[in-house]
């Protein structure tokens, strides 16, 4: 055991460590998200298929020993509730965020049921590397113990910004997002551009969902998710649909969520509720700083319901 | 309006059921016997009940039920303090027939279990950490343990168990059930070496899993090394304690399987010991007192075994004050007391036993507990 104390240090390494940790899921779903509003839909059911995607992942982590096979059914499971949503959506005259809501609540409610014996076992957590083993301190080590997923994530975003820019698929789903009627003269169905790009959105949730039961916080429960996937959503239009700003957007909340319990761990005990709302109040904060009334959002996709 | 008529359709079947039941009782001269035999007992769970922790600690008690002969136990799990609780129990009544309800969750009571109580004079309501007060139905009973015993044992424990002399404790609310399980814990500890801290948490909620592990990871960063809990599921906490090397003591349930290499002891309930005597009383036909209360001495809470890492100094220092609790010799808030502010709490010469009401409704922090109640 280590037995010195870095006092105040704690807070900005907490802030970053916390960052880390609790980024990965905000992180996916909302690079997921971004695809999927990019197409034109929102999918509101996320919340749901993160759930869903943490019940998976960690019953089949469970019965194999294998945690990266739950984190593929994971993403599988997820790719399922997306499709379900784009089917459902497909259909004339369906409302993504009506549909979205449903989805969520079916989404949590069955992974409950099925979620129901996965409370007591526990599953084999998914590797870590070490890239604190220059520091001595064990704190440093400990912040620095950093999951394949979230390099993962980091990873993605660039490339999404890329491919978003420069590939044939990335603009192909910007013009279905952008005007479908302009998509269907060029050839391309919305429908089932929209149908990829949910799918898709749906196994990046599944995805974050299985860090959540198979890293951090590491188990099955109930109440693994207090929002996460709602609030990824929201860091989307947060984020204006661009994939680094989704990094750094679900990197701030990460470490505002990190903000209350290290500062009273450092004995800043007086209003530790307002500490722990700081990532909602930084939000709003971001929001009004950064809105305007004379200009479009930039970015927005044309064909999405929430701007249009 | 489709709920009218579900009640006024329960109604109609209790109407049924009672009027058969007196008859039953009273024209068949072995009907009270056949009654006296069989009892069917409902549990109502707030989450689920395998979550290493308070529901795990009542699904123990419901499980020793289970094995009584004549006695059928239904459960329902993830009811909310709604009026939800209200449907299930009426549910459980009319159509399992129950005599005797636990109504596990704080916020059943008010106005629930009442409401409830005065409509179906018959059931017996046996309400967890309510407050009975004089006036309400004689039918409804609360019960409640003093588990800060046990949690003075567990500071004493890790008092010994800590070399940074830092401590850590976890709790979901500042209400003064928490409060005094945190000062019985930080009175233990200091009662090894008056050096030693412990650093509070508020998390906000009683099931925060993220920012549980959170506030366990800024605490080891803090170099704390023992960590203690009082949130509705231990189980990430003593997860994310083991994964960091911390010495953890365990609440509500025994979360030993859970870390083996460092957990010390803990305090929990020991409701399988008390449920069956509830059963008995009501088969009997023996009056229940409104408040049932006691603590290591009536075995309504118990400890969990020492781990392995657990030294002689500190078991024999923890055996010696459990005997004199189990005895009734021990008083754990034992004037001169100082908060955390410096202000006398309880003077010298002033000894608030178990059954002080006074300490219902703590609402201090003791010298020593780094945190607030606000």
């Amino acid at each position: 055991m280590d037995e010195t104390s870095i006092g105040w240090w704690g807070v900005p390494l907490a802030i970053f460590a916390g960052a880390i940790r609790i980024s990965t899921p905000f992180l996916f779903v909302s690079l997921g998200e971004m695809v999927t509003e990019k197409s034109g839909r929102i999918n509101l059911g996320l919340e749901g298929t993160l759930i869903m995607g943490a019940m998976s992942a960690y019953g089949i982590a469970y019965l194999t020993g294998s945690p990266w096979l739950g984190v593929l059914v994971a993403g599988l499971v997820g790719t399922i509730f997306g499709m379900l949503h784009a089917g459902i959506c497909s259909l004339p005259k369906v409302n993504d965020i009506a549909v979205g809501i449903a989805l969520m609540l079916f989404g949590t409610g069955l992974a409950f049921y099925l979620g129901k014996p996965l409370v007591q076992p526990q599953a084999p957590n998914l590797p870590s590397f070490n890239f604190g083993w220059w520091s001595d301190l064990q704190q440093v080590q400990s912040a620095l113990k950093i999951n394949a997923l979230f390099i993962i994530g980091v990873v993605l975003a660039p490339v999404f910004l890329w491919a978003l820019r420069n590939t044939r698929w990335g603009l192909i789903l910007r013009i279905v997002g952008d005007s479908s009627d302009a998509a269907r003269a060029m050839g391309y169905s919305p429908l089932a551009v929209r149908l990829v790009a949910t799918a898709f959105g749906g196994f990046m949730a599944g995805v974050g969902g299985s860090f959540l039961s198979l890293y951090y916080p590491g188990s099955w429960n109930e109440g693994l998710s207090s929002g996460q996937g709602i609030t990824a959503v929201a860091l989307v239009i947060f984020a204006r649909w661009n994939p680094m700003n989704c990094l750094w957007a679900s990197l701030l909340f990460g470490g505002a969520s990190a903000l209350g319990p290290a500062l009273q761990s450092v004995g800043v005990t007086q209003g530790y509720y307002l500490f722990n709302a700081a990532p909602y109040v930084l939000t709003l904060l971001i929001l009004i700083l950064s809105s305007s009334s004379h200009r479009h959002i930039a970015g927005a996709p044309g064909e999405l319901s929430v701007t249009r | 309006m489709s709920n009218k008529l579900e009640i006024s359709r329960r109604s109609l079947l209790l109407s049924g059921a009672v009027g058969a039941a007196g008859l039953a009782v009273s024209s068949l001269p072995f009907g009270r016997a056949l009654a006296a035999g069989s009892l069917s007992v409902g549990f109502i769970y707030v989450g689920p009940r395998d979550d290493y922790g308070y529901n795990q600690a009542h699904a123990q008690g419901a499980v020793a039920l289970k094995k009584l002969p004549g006695v059928k136990v239904t459960e329902e799990e993830r009811v909310p303090e709604t009026v939800d609780v209200e449907k299930t129990m009426e549910s459980m009544i009319n159509l399992d027939g129950a005599k005797l309800i636990f109504p596990t969750s704080f916020g059943y009571f008010d106005p629930y279990v009442l409401k409830l109580a005065k409509k179906y004079p018959d059931v017996t309501f046996m309400h967890c950490g309510g407050l009975w007060k004089e006036g309400e139905p004689d039918n409804a009973h609360s019960y409640f343990g003093y588990i800060d015993e046990a949690e003075y044992l567990s500071g004493i424990v890790a008092g010994h168990a800590t070399k940074s002399k830092k401590l850590g404790f976890i709790a979901a609310k500042p209400i003064p059930q928490v409060l005094r399980n945190i000062n019985a814990f930080t009175l233990g500890a200091r009662s090894v070496d008056p050096a030693i801290t412990t650093q509070v948490i508020f998390t906000g909620d009683w099931s925060m899993p993220v920012k549980e592990a959170e506030a366990t990871n800024s605490m080891a960063d803090q170099g704390i090394d023992v960590v203690t809990c009082h949130v509705d599921s231990p189980k990430v906490i003593v997860e994310t304690a083991e994964k960091r090397g911390m010495f953890t003591t365990g609440y509500h349930a025994n979360q030993a399987a859970l870390a083996p290499k460092g957990y010390l002891t803990g305090a929990e309930w020991n409701w399988e010991a008390l449920y069956p005597s509830f059963v008995a009383d009501v088969l009997a036909g023996t009056t229940i007192p409104h408040l049932v209360r006691g603590g290591l001495k009536e075995k309504i809470v118990k400890t969990s075994p020492y781990g392995a890492m657990v030294g002689a100094a500190a078991r024999k220092q923890a055996d010696a004050v459990k005997a004199q609790l189990e005895a009734g010799t021990f008083v754990i808030f034992k004037g001169p007391i100082k908060d955390n502010k410096g202000n006398t709490v309880i003077a010298a010469g002033v000894s608030q036993g178990q059954t002080d009401i006074a300490l219902e409704s703590m609402s201090y922090l003791v010298e020593g507990v780094i945190g607030s109640t606000s």
